[in-house]
């Protein structure tokens, strides 16, 4: 389990104040400048050294992410940096504890990120939900300028940096990097081909790093103590700190910062009061928001939270918002609920998206009430291999993956109810 | 009582952004490079809408074309694609219950129900004082509060039980002005029964500590 002294987000509940003052007492803010001054390709090796993968979701390699970037512009196109808050997974809301309580992170993760990629302007998407949120962050943004942190000779660092909040509108594909871009550029949501990538041509046509916040705000405290620090924690190819949603079926849901790798057992007995009704009494634990595979009962006693682990599980680690279902749940609404969300967050560019998402809500509406045929559970999986890997973003994917998980491990369920609606007819 | 969206409303002929919007849009429009004026059509919808009483005329859509000089498709495609632009009246208090499965493990269908007997609406209707409307809404990503309604797009109510709930409604029919935040009397996202980390912290800040009873193992 993670020590206290390695916590990252020592506010994470709002103890203390979000201000300038109170983060700074926090350690926020100290020695950027010197930070700076050992220069771009520095903060970029010190990310790959702390081998921090993304937290949004598909943990791709941060510092390698960075180096994609040009060094040198040769024809004028500035290079952005956007940080992606538009947290909308389900069983997901790690990043609104960041924004609403540590927001100088954030904001100085923001200039360390942009600097190293020679960025001097950053965009930061909240979803439009946030309001509340966004008014606390665009009050630290407010601070860090009044103060000479960002802006013109940002933190006396001589490198002039811009920092912008756009809030979105309530679409969860705009977390989609490319949707995203799309939405900031005041269009729909809707993601683009690849490619062009977009460190190649991301908004406005030019060179573009897409992180989500929680990797940002990680940046300034790995820099501070050093990428080896980081490293040390979690298990291999799976190092660092990760802020952890409890949700559902447990005595005391909660957000908590906890070392990857650390297993699923204690993450929910330790921090969340255990499972309602003792940990016997569980059912499956979906591990990574909605779109990640839900786990059976036996998996949860061993498993551990980190990339690799649950990959192997035929899951995934995702955002890391931890979804508890006890033995009570009706585990077929719990992921036919699910199947609506994709259908109605489907942008609709894709036909095998926006069709078969819609397809697999109405068959899993059924499959509650047990009005079915049993072929139409190979059909659903059927469905679902059709989307896949047929459309422009992974939303479809992630549309097929709980519907894959259901049947897998909760397949004679299904049947059980099938066989039971008939008998309730011929009755 | 009628579905808030197919109830006749008059569009009105003219919009016209207050003096102080203009100021506001001013600032939006610095955000974004030059002759990237189209980026700024999100926050003025969102403007617009808090000006007009909470949805969004089609006359404001025109005037917000006209204002950022973009071809109007271009803003009626982005009004009609987020979900948070009203483009029909709501009641004074838009009731946007979230239904996503953590939220429904938590019981959000006993908390919708017990607002819709409260009021005699259905989801999707609107009082007929016009006082409130209440929809349900795919996660607002505040999962270990659940369950939670957000109102206006711009608070959550959280940790929402039935009983709770109909507070919530008398509180703000009576014109009172709510707290955001946990309705069941914790502290944010921290675990009900104190904080299981950052016991220094804690101690400082005068925060209960979970004891290990509490951690689980019930």
């Amino acid at each position: 389990m993670l020590q206290d002294k390695d916590r990252i987000f020592t506010n994470l509940y709002g103890w203390q104040g979000a201000d300038l003052k109170s983060a700074q007492a926090r350690g926020d803010w100290s020695g950027t400048k010197d930070l700076m001054a050992k220069g771009h390709d520095w903060i970029i090796e010190e990310v790959k050294t702390s081998e921090l993968r993304g937290r949004g979701g598909a943990g791709f390699p941060t510092g390698m992410k960075w180096s994609f970037m040009p060094k040198e512009s040769k024809d004028g196109r500035p290079n952005y940096l956007v940080i992606n808050a538009d947290e909308s997974e389900p069983g997901t809301c790690k990043d609104r504890d960041i924004i609403r309580h540590e927001p100088h992170k954030i904001v100085e993760g923001a200039l360390l990120a942009s600097y190293a990629m020679r960025a001097h302007a950053c965009y930061i998407y909240i979803r439009g939900e946030f309001y509340m949120e966004a008014m606390a962050l665009q009050k630290a943004i407010d601070e860090a300028y009044a103060a000479g942190l960002i802006g013109k000779n940002a933190s006396g660092s001589g490198w002039d940096f811009d920092l912008y909040l756009h809030r979105g509108a309530g679409a969860y594909i705009c977390g989609e990097e490319t949707a995203l871009l799309n939405s900031l550029e005041g269009k729909k949501g809707q993601p683009r081909n690849k490619p062009p990538f977009p460190a190649g041509a991301g908004l406005y046509a030019c060179p573009t790093t897409v992180n989500n916040i929680e990797t940002i705000a990680v940046v300034p405290e790995i820099l501070r103590r050093g990428g080896a620090w980081f490293a040390s924690i979690g298990p291999e190819k799976n190092r660092g700190t990760k802020v952890f949603c409890i949700s559902g079926h447990v005595n005391n849901p909660c957000n908590v910062e906890e070392a990857l790798g650390v297993p699923l057992k204690d993450l929910i007995e330790k921090h969340a009061g255990g499972v309602r009704g003792g940990w016997d009494n569980l059912l499956a634990i979906i591990p990574g928001g909605s779109s990640t595979r839900l786990l059976p009962r036996d998996v949860c006693d061993t498993i551990t939270m980190d990339f690799d682990a649950l990959r192997g599980a035929w899951s995934g680690l995702g955002t890391a918002g931890v979804i508890v279902m006890d033995k009570s749940t009706d585990v077929v609404y719990a992921i036919a609920r699910l199947a609506r969300f994709y259908w109605h967050e489907s942008c609709g560019q894709c036909t095998p998206c926006r069709e078969g998402t819609g397809w697999m809500y109405r068959i899993m509406q059924r499959m509650v009430k047990g009005e079915a045929n049993i072929e139409e559970i190979d059909m659903l999986l059927d469905i679902g291999s059709e989307i896949e890997g047929h459309t422009i973003c992974a939303h479809g994917d992630a549309s097929a993956w709980p519907i894959q998980g259901l049947i897998k491990h909760f397949r004679p369920e299904m049947e059980k109810r099938i066989l039971e609606y008939r008998k309730r007819l011929v009755a | 009582m009628s579905h808030a969206c197919h109830k006749h409303f008059e569009q009105p002929k003219e919009f016209k952004f207050s003096a102080e919007n203009m100021k506001h849009i001013e600032q939006f429009i610095a955000k974004y490079p030059k002759g990237k004026q189209q980026s700024a059509i999100m926050p003025l919808l969102d403007l617009a809408q808090r000006q007009h009483d909470n949805w969004i005329p089609e006359a404001a859509m025109e005037e917000i074309a006209r204002i950022l000089d973009v071809p109007r498709i271009r803003v009626f495609e982005v009004a009609t694609f987020y979900t948070m632009y009203n483009l029909a009246p709501r009641g004074k208090h838009h009731l946007q219950f979230c239904t996503t499965t953590p939220c429904w493990l938590r019981g959000s269908a006993d908390v919708v129900s017990a607002c819709e007997k409260h009021l005699g609406i259905k989801l999707g209707e609107t009082t007929e004082d016009g006082m409130f409307t209440i929809t349900d809404v795919e996660c607002l990503g505040a999962c270990v509060n659940a369950p939670v309604v957000q109102r206006n797009g711009d608070e959550y109510y959280e940790d929402l039980t039935p009983e709770n709930v109909v507070k919530v409604l008398e509180d703000l029919k009576a014109g009172k002005t709510l707290e955001h935040g946990s309705k069941g009397g914790r502290n944010k996202s921290m675990s009900a029964a104190g904080t299981t980390t950052l016991v220094e912290q804690a101690g400082k800040s005068g925060i209960p500590v979970a004891t290990d009873a509490a951690k689980g193992k019930k």
